[in-house]
C-alpha cells in the first residue's frame, strides 16, 4: 500500500483544560491510482485529517497513531523530510481558490517555484514547464496568464493553477480538499474533470475531501464517511451510496436533492455525476 | 471570573500611582518644590534628599511630584479638547458619509502634516509659550488621530444589521450614533484615551524641554531634563530622574491601554 | 495610475490649504517685521520705506500669493535676522537634518524589521520576548532623553563618537558623518520600536493565511515560506507606519538637534522663533509640512507596487 493510515488520533491543545480531539482513530489505506473520497458535515474533522497526511497541522495540535506513506511514518518525520516529501510526493488542493495563492507574486512563477523548490531546473525551464502545466489545466491563453496576478483570474482559473501547482511535479499523492466547494455550480464540474483525467492519465492516487455526496460519487472509487472525528463506514463507493450501512449515510443521501438522488439509484458510478 | 491582563494590572498600578503623586503634589511634597537651597545644591539621591537635589539645591522627588501634575494636566486637558473634537468629526463622518466625510478627512491630512513640535512653534510665535500654547498644540494633532479611529470603528457598527433595524424603524442618525454606535465604540476610545495620554506626557515632555511648555519655576519633566543637560557630567541623576519618571509613567499608560484592548477584545490577543 | 494622479490632486490642494493656514497664523503673529529687523529705534519713514520694500503694505491676499509665486520660483524672500536668503538657510540646513532623519529611519527599519519578523516566527520564544521588552520601553522613551544617556554614556565615557555639534560636510564625509551617528541612534530607538511592534502582528497575520499554507504544502521550508510569501505580503501595514511616523521623525528631529547642537531645520526653526525671524519659521513650518505630506503621497504610490491587487489596469 502506497498510504496506510492507522488508529489516526488528533487532539488541539487548548489554552487552558484539556485537549480537544478532533479525529479520533480513523484508519484506511491507498493504492497506487486509488481515489479514495472522504465525505462529511463540516466539523467532521476531514480538514484536520488531510492536513495530518501532508504533515501541516498546526503547532497546538497532536496526533497520534501511525500515518505510513511508502512505508514511511509521517508522524514522526522531521521537517527537513517532510518539506522534500510536500510538493514532490504528496501535492495538496485547497478548498478557497481566491485566498489560495499568494495575492503578490504572478502565477507563472508560484508554479515554477514549486518545480525549483525540488530540483536544479533554471529559472527559464521551469518557467517553461510551468507554462506546460498551465496549458495541461487548460486554462486559455495560457502565455499571457503567466504574467498575471491571481486577482486578475476568475475562482475557477486560480482553482486550475492550484491543480498545476499540486501536479507540477507528479506527486503519488494527491489530496484536494473541498477542491470545487468555493466554484461556481458550473465551473465545478469543469475542475472535476480536469482533475479525474489528470489523476488518470499520471497514475496519481487521490484523496478527495467533499461535504457533496454528489462530487465524491463523481470520482472516488471508495468512500468514507466521517462524523464528528468517526468513522462511520467505508467501502466501495457504489456500494456505500446503494446500500448505505449506516444512518448517517442514508441521512447524507437523503439530504441530496431528489433528482441527484435518483441519478445516484439508477446509474452506473462511471455517468452518476451527470444529473448532478 | 476571567483572569485579568497582567499588563492591566501592572499598567493601572503605575497609572494610579502617578495620578496619586500628582494629587498629593498639589497639598504636600517632602520639601517645596520651588524651594532654593544653594547649600544643597547638585547632590547626589540620598545625600539631598531622596533623589537627590538640583542646581538650584531643589528637591527632585519634590519636583517630579509636582512635574507629575503639570504633566498629567497638559496631556488630559489635550485630550479632552482634541479627543472629543476628533470622536465628534469622526462619529459624524461615519453617520453622513458623502462630501462631509470627505472634508473632514482632508481637513485630517492637513492637521496631521502638523507634528505637535510644529504647531507649537507656530502658536508660541503668536502666544508666547506655555501651557496653553501646549495643550493646544498637543490637541490639535489629537483631532486627526482620534477622527480616524472613531470613524472606522464607527462605519464598522453602522454596517451592522441592527443598525439597519433601526433604520426601518424610522429612527434618525443622530439618535443611532447615539444610541447604537457610541455606546459599540466607547471600549475602543477609552483605550486610544489611556494610550494618547502616554503620547501626550511625550510631547509635553519635549515641548518643555524646548523652554515651550509651562514657565518656571513651575517644575516639569522636560525642563529638568533641559536644565540637566548642563550638568551632565557632574549630577548624572539630574538626567536620569526624571527620564525615568516620563519612561515609566508613559510605559504605565501604554500597558494600561494594551490591557484594556486585551479585556475589551480578546480575539485580538491571540493575533498580536 | 489614476489612484496615483488623483492623490497627487489630493496632495496639491492639501499643500495649497496648509500654505494658507500657516500665512493665516503669521498674520496674527503680534509685531511688525520691518521693526523686527531695523529696531526699535528706527525712523517711521525709513520703516515705511522698507515695508513697502517687502510688500508689507500690500492686501492680504497679494502679499499670499506673492508669497507663492515666490515659492514656485525657488524664492523664499530674505531672513530678517540672518544676511541670507531664507531658501539658501534652509538649503543648508536641510544638509544636516536630512541625513539625519534619513539616517535614522534606515537604522529604525534595519531594527524593527528583522526583529519584529523574527519575533512572529515563533511567538512567545526568546526573540519574541526581547522584541516586546524592547518595543514596550522604546515606545516610552523620549528621544531627547536617549540623546542625554547617549552622550552621558557613550560620548563622554569612550569618546567614540562626539557629543555634540556638527563639523559640516566639507570637514570630510566621515567626520560628519559620525557627528550624526549618535543623534540618529537616538532618533532611531523610539520609532524601532513602534515598527517592530507592527511588523510583528503583521507577519502574524500573514502568516494564518491560507496562502501560505499553499506554499507549505508545496515543500517550502518554513524560512522560505517566510521571506518569500510572508514578508512582502506584510509591506503594507509596516511601510504604512513607516510613513505615518516620518512626521514623528521630523518632530523628534528638532528636539534631537537641539541635544546634540547640530545645526539643522530644527534648530533653525526654534532659533527663528525665539529671534521672532518670522520669514524663516513659515517657511521652515511650510517645508516640514510638506516633507510629511510628501512622504504620505509616496507610501501611498509604494501600496500599488507592493500589492499589485491595487493596480488599476489600462
Amino acid at each position: 500500500m502506497m498510504l496506510e493510515i492507522k488508529d489516526l488520533k488528533v487532539g488541539f491543545q487548548n489554552e487552558v483544560g484539556p485537549a480537544t480531539d478532533v479525529v479520533h482513530g480513523i484508519s484506511f489505506s491507498l493504492g497506487k491510482g486509488e481515489t479514495l473520497g472522504i465525505v462529511g458535515e463540516s466539523g467532521s474533522g476531514k480538514s484536520v485529517l488531510s492536513l495530518a497526511t501532508i504533515g501541516l497541522l498546526p503547532k497546538t495540535a497532536k496526533a497520534t497513531g501511525e500515518i505510513l506513506f511508502n512505508g514511511e511514518d509521517i508522524l514522526t518525520m522531521s521537517e527537513r523530510e517532510l518539506c522534500k516529501l510536500r510538493g514532490s510526493r504528496i501535492g495538496m488542493i485547497f478548498q478557497e481558490p481566491m485566498t489560495a495563492l499568494n495575492p503578490a507574486m504572478k502565477v507563472g512563477s508560484q508554479i515554477a517555484e514549486a518545480l525549483r523548490l525540488h530540483s536544479n531546473i533554471s529559472r527559464a525551464d521551469a518557467n517553461a514547464e510551468a507554462l506546460r502545466l498551465l496549458e495541461m489545466v487548460k486554462i486559455p491563453d495560457a502565455k499571457r496568464k503567466m504574467h498575471s496576478y491571481p486577482h486578475e483570474m476568475s475562482g475557477g482559473q486560480r482553482q486550475r493553477v492550484g491543480i498545476a501547482i499540486a501536479l507540477s511535479l507528479k506527486p503519488d499523492l494527491l489530496i484536494a480538499d473541498e477542491p470545487t466547494t468555493a466554484l461556481d455550480v458550473t465551473v465545478q464540474a469543469e475542475i472535476l474533470d480536469i482533475l479525474d483525467d489528470l489523476v488518470t492519465e499520471l497514475g496519481i492516487a487521490l484523496i478527495l475531501i467533499s461535504h457533496d455526496l454528489g462530487v465524491i460519487a463523481r470520482i472516488a472509487d471508495r468512500t468514507l464517511v466521517m462524523y464528528r472525528g468517526n468513522e462511520m463506514e467505508q467501502g466501495e463507493t457504489e456500494r456505500v451510496l446503494r446500500q448505505p450501512s449506516h444512518d448517517y449515510t442514508r441521512k447524507l443521501l437523503s439530504a441530496l436533492p431528489r433528482r441527484a438522488r435518483a441519478g445516484l439509484d439508477v446509474m452506473a458510478p462511471t455517468t452518476l455525476g451527470d444529473s448532478v | 471570573m476571567k483572569r485579568l491582563p497582567w499588563s492591566l494590572i501592572v499598567g493601572g498600578t503605575i497609572t494610579a500611582i502617578l495620578i496619586f503623586a500628582a494629587i498629593v503634589s498639589q497639598f504636600w511634597t517632602p520639601v517645596d518644590p520651588t524651594a532654593i537651597n544653594i547649600g544643597n545644591r547638585l547632590k547626589g539621591p540620598g545625600e539631598g534628599g531622596i533623589l537627590g537635589s538640583d542646581h538650584f539645591g531643589r528637591d527632585e522627588l519634590s519636583m517630579i511630584m509636582a512635574g507629575a501634575w503639570v504633566s498629567l494636566g497638559i496631556a488630559f486637558s489635550a485630550i479632552a479638547v482634541g479627543g472629543l473634537i476628533g470622536t465628534v468629526l469622526g462619529v459624524v463622518a461615519a453617520s453622513e458619509r458623502g462630501p462631509f466625510e470627505a472634508l473632514i478627512m482632508r481637513v485630517n491630512d492637513v492637521l496631521f502634516a502638523f507634528p505637535p513640535v510644529l504647531s507649537a512653534i507656530l502658536l508660541a510665535a503668536i502666544l508666547g509659550g506655555g501651557p496653553v500654547t501646549t495643550i493646544v498644540a498637543i490637541a490639535l494633532f489629537m483631532i486627526p488621530v482620534f477622527a480616524r479611529v472613531t470613524r472606522s470603528a464607527a462605519l464598522q457598527i453602522w454596517a451592522r444589521d441592527y443598525i439597519l433595524a433601526a433604520r426601518m424603524s424610522g429612527k434618525s442618525s443622530a439618535r443611532i450614533t447615539l444610541e447604537h454606535v457610541i455606546p459599540n465604540i466607547a471600549a475602543q476610545i477609552i483605550v486610544q484615551i489611556a494610550i494618547q495620554t502616554g503620547l501626550g506626557i511625550l510631547t509635553e515632555a519635549g515641548l518643555s524641554f524646548l523652554g515651550l511648555g509651562i514657565a518656571p519655576p513651575t517644575p516639569s519633566w522636560g525642563r529638568m531634563l533641559a536644565d540637566a543637560q548642563t550638568y551632565l557630567t557632574i549630577a548624572p541623576h539630574l538626567v536620569f530622574v526624571p527620564g525615568i519618571a516620563i519612561c515609566t509613567a508613559v510605559l504605565g499608560l501604554n500597558l494600561l491601554g494594551d490591557g484594556l484592548r486585551d479585556l475589551t477584545d480578546p480575539r485580538r490577543r491571540q493575533s498580536t | 495610475m489614476r489612484h496615483i494622479a488623483q492623490s497627487l490632486v489630493g496632495l496639491i490642494i492639501t499643500l495649497l490649504v496648509v500654505s494658507f493656514v500657516i500665512f493665516l497664523v503669521m498674520e496674527a503673529v503680534p509685531g511688525d517685521p520691518a521693526e523686527i529687523i531695523l529696531g526699535m529705534s528706527a525712523a517711521p519713514d525709513t520703516l515705511a520705506a522698507l515695508r513697502s520694500q517687502l510688500g508689507l503694505d500690500q492686501p492680504f491676499l497679494v502679499r499670499y500669493s506673492n508669497w507663492l509665486i515666490g515659492l514656485l520660483q525657488g524664492d523664499l524672500g530674505d531672513s530678517y535676522t540672518y544676511s541670507t536668503s531664507v531658501s539658501q538657510l534652509i538649503g543648508e540646513r536641510l544638509e544636516v537634518t536630512l541625513p539625519l532623519t534619513g539616517l535614522a529611519a534606515l537604522l529604525s527599519v534595519l531594527i524593527s524589521v528583522p526583529l519584529g519578523v523574527l519575533a512572529a516566527a515563533r511567538p512567545n520564544g526568546l526573540v519574541d520576548m526581547f522584541a516586546s521588552l524592547f518595543s514596550q520601553i522604546g515606545i516610552a522613551v523620549p528621544n531627547f532623553w536617549v540623546g542625554l544617556l547617549l552622550i552621558l554614556g557613550v560620548a563622554l565615557t569612550f569618546g567614540w563618537f562626539p557629543a555634540g555639534g556638527f563639523p559640516g560636510w566639507d570637514a570630510g564625509f566621515w567626520s560628519a558623518l559620525n557627528a550624526l551617528i549618535l543623534p540618529s541612534i537616538a532618533l532611531a530607538i523610539p520609532q524601532a520600536a513602534v515598527l517592530t511592534r507592527v511588523t510583528r502582528a503583521a507577519v502574524i497575520e500573514v502568516t494564518n493565511e491560507d496562502f501560505v499554507r499553499t506554499a507549505r504544502a508545496k515543500g517550502a521550508t518554513p524560512s522560505h515560506a517566510l521571506w518569500r510569501h510572508i514578508v512582502p505580503n506584510a509591506m503594507i501595514p509596516i511601510v504604512t507606519m513607516l510613513g505615518m511616523q516620518i512626521s514623528v521623525l521630523i518632530a523628534g528631529a528638532v528636539l534631537v538637534e537641539n541635544v546634540f547642537t547640530l545645526p539643522g531645520m530644527g534648530t533653525l526653526a526654534y532659533q527663528a522663533l525665539a529671534q521672532r525671524d518670522l520669514i524663516v519659521i513659515q517657511n521652515v513650518v511650510l517645508f516640514f509640512a510638506a516633507i510629511v505630506m510628501g512622504i504620505n503621497f509616496l507610501v501611498d504610490a509604494l501600496y500599488t507596487v507592493l500589492d499589485p491587487r491595487l493596480r488599476v489596469r489600462r
